[in-house]
């Protein structure tokens, strides 16, 4: 902390905005990743300004995490998160905004990732099924999910715990009725809906109070 | 995807200029929940998407009981759908929103948007273009057209218009206002366009103009629902769908509203039916009637009579649900 205080003093002294240094840490540490407290004042696309076709500088906020990128405009959040940050549970699968096996949560609300371009996701807080599981402890869908065999192949699984989450924090005290209607954006081809639907009545109790991490 | 250019804009003027400022054709971008796929597709190819995201005057819904409901193009659905003001005053407007069914789609999608929704048409989708055509005929009528139009189906366009909310706003009098050059406002039973050609614009918005702001009348005691027949419950557009607005004297129609969904290019206003149910005694019998009266001139094709029987049954409903309140 002492060393990051002196540096941007030192900075400040050289006349260097804590910005300008910014902008060229980002490009320096393209796809690495930066402190929260230092990409505060990372600058947001500038009103107006055109950019691409080619890469441009992204900054994108992921399990509390600051990433920093250099992408082209017409890449997704899904693509994004998968091939350039190596956060592989987000599934692409029907890649059109349909099955929801890519669903993250953006300020709270499920997306699919694969509907949203990576450079409109700045400014927003995501959360994927990477950041709901924090140290040893599954979150409370993941273990409801386990409890209830509420998965067969897998594939669609991380988009359906992502998915039920944001439902529960919604609906913290979901009738069945509720949860067959609300989980209407994701697709399960095994069909394990049954287990689904219960994992989700059991976690929302367990949830009680608001889930840990999402 | 093809590359494209890509700008943010925070003011509606803003955006109008940066739409206007390329050669090479230039998409506002709401919710984008449809608008991607279409991009990854190749059938829609902008040189330049103009992000709408942070243009704060596009945002919100107001309602007072004498102006009636305004709501900013980038309202979402989840917004409309939590909104007090409208559960309490439009409840049709709610059923027809609760129809798009995936909760991924209402935190992004718009109501603009939905407005401004492209054909789910198979063909156009596969890059066969509006008017689905292949050595120069049709591929709908000879082809799967289960589908598709079974009014205003006179061709070119077979397609039908997959908004969830234009029936119900139509069937309320509400008015779109767009800006571009100037400001103005379209009524939205004029805003949808059948085109006679692959590159026609489907909406009465001139080169640059975007949406933004939707104003619909006050509901002043009117009786109103939604009814959607659909496949499956889970995310899907409606095979039909209607909508109805009823100005009722004690159990007697006084006037009506009766516009379809997703059965022709355009949202279908059936003045057969307002007429069937004006000045009569409202029953059963006379909510049928109005059904069989919505769907008299239509024309199927060879693999979508079924949708006939649908939207007179859809009618009916509507009707039934508006009145008496069945589900």
């Amino acid at each position: 902390m002492r060393r990051k205080k002196d540096q941007r003093r030192e900075l400040a002294k050289e006349g260097l905005s804590r910005r300008a240094f910014l902008q060229g840490a980002g490009a320096a540490v393209s796809g690495g990743l930066l402190t929260a407290e230092m990409a505060q004042g990372a600058p947001k696309a500038e009103s107006g300004k055109v950019v691409g076709p080619g890469t441009t500088p992204i900054t994108l906020k992921i399990n509390g995490k600051i990433h920093k990128l250099n992408l082209e405009p017409r890449v997704t959040l899904l693509d994004a998160l998968r091939d350039r940050l190596d956060l592989t549970g987000a599934k692409k699968v029907c890649d059109r905004g349909v099955c929801g096996s890519c669903t993250v949560i953006m300020d709270g609300k499920p997306v699919y990732a694969c509907n949203v371009l990576a450079i409109e996701a700045q400014g927003h807080d995501l959360t994927t099924i990477e950041g709901l599981r924090k140290g040893g402890e599954l979150h409370p869908m993941m273990a409801a999910f386990v409890n209830h065999d509420a998965q067969q192949c897998g594939f669609c699984t991380p988009g359906f715990v992502v998915a039920c989450t944001a439902f529960v924090n919604k609906h913290p005290d979901p009738t069945l009725e509720d949860v067959e209607k609300g989980l209407g954006g994701n697709l399960c081809r095994c069909g394990t809906y049954a287990g689904v639907r219960q994992a989700v009545l059991e976690a929302a109790k367990t949830m009680k109070g608001g889930s840990p991490n999402a | 995807m093809q590359t494209f250019e890509y700008a943010s804009p925070t003011s509606v003027k803003e955006a109008v200029q940066l739409l206007a400022s390329t050669s090479g054709g230039a998409e506002p971008f709401a919710g984008g929940t449809d608008l991607i796929s279409a991009m990854k597709d190749g059938i829609v190819t902008p040189a330049r998407l103009v992000s709408l995201q942070h243009v704060k005057e596009l945002r919100g819904i107001k309602f007072s009981s004498d102006s009636g409901l305004s709501l900013g193009a980038m309202v979402t659905f989840e917004e409309l759908l939590d909104n007090a003001d409208v559960k309490q005053n439009y409840p049709a407007l709610v059923q027809a929103a609760d129809g798009v069914s995936s909760p991924q789609i209402r935190s992004l999608g718009t109501v603009a948007g939905d407005l401004c929704q492209r054909p789910r048409c198979w063909y156009y989708r596969a890059g066969f273009g509006l008017l689905a055509t292949y050595n120069g005929k049709s591929l709908v009528p000879d082809g799967d057209n289960r589908y598709h139009a079974i009014l205003g189906n006179s061709g070119p366009a077979y397609f039908v218009n997959p908004s969830s909310l234009a029936p119900i706003l139509i069937a309320l009098g509400a008015t779109v206002r767009v800006e571009g050059e100037g400001q103005r406002e379209v009524k939205l039973e004029q805003f949808f366009v059948t085109p006679t050609n692959d590159n026609q614009n489907l909406f009465a918005l001139k080169p640059h103009e975007v949406v933004t702001e939707i104003q619909v009348p006050p509901p002043n005691d009117a009786k109103m629902a939604v009814y959607e027949v659909r496949q499956k419950t889970a995310l899907d557009w409606p095979l039909a769908a209607a909508a109805v607005v009823l100005k009722m004297d004690g159990d007697t129609v006084k006037s009506a509203r009766v516009v379809l969904g997703h059965v022709a290019p355009v949202p279908w206003p059936a003045p057969e039916a307002e007429q069937a149910l004006a000045g009569k005694t409202f029953s059963e019998d006379v909510a049928d009637e109005a059904g069989k009266a919505a769907v008299a001139k239509a024309t199927p094709l060879s693999k979508n009579g079924y949708k006939v029987q649908l939207t007179r049954v859809a009618v009916k409903r509507a009707l039934l649900r508006a009145v008496k309140g069945e589900a």
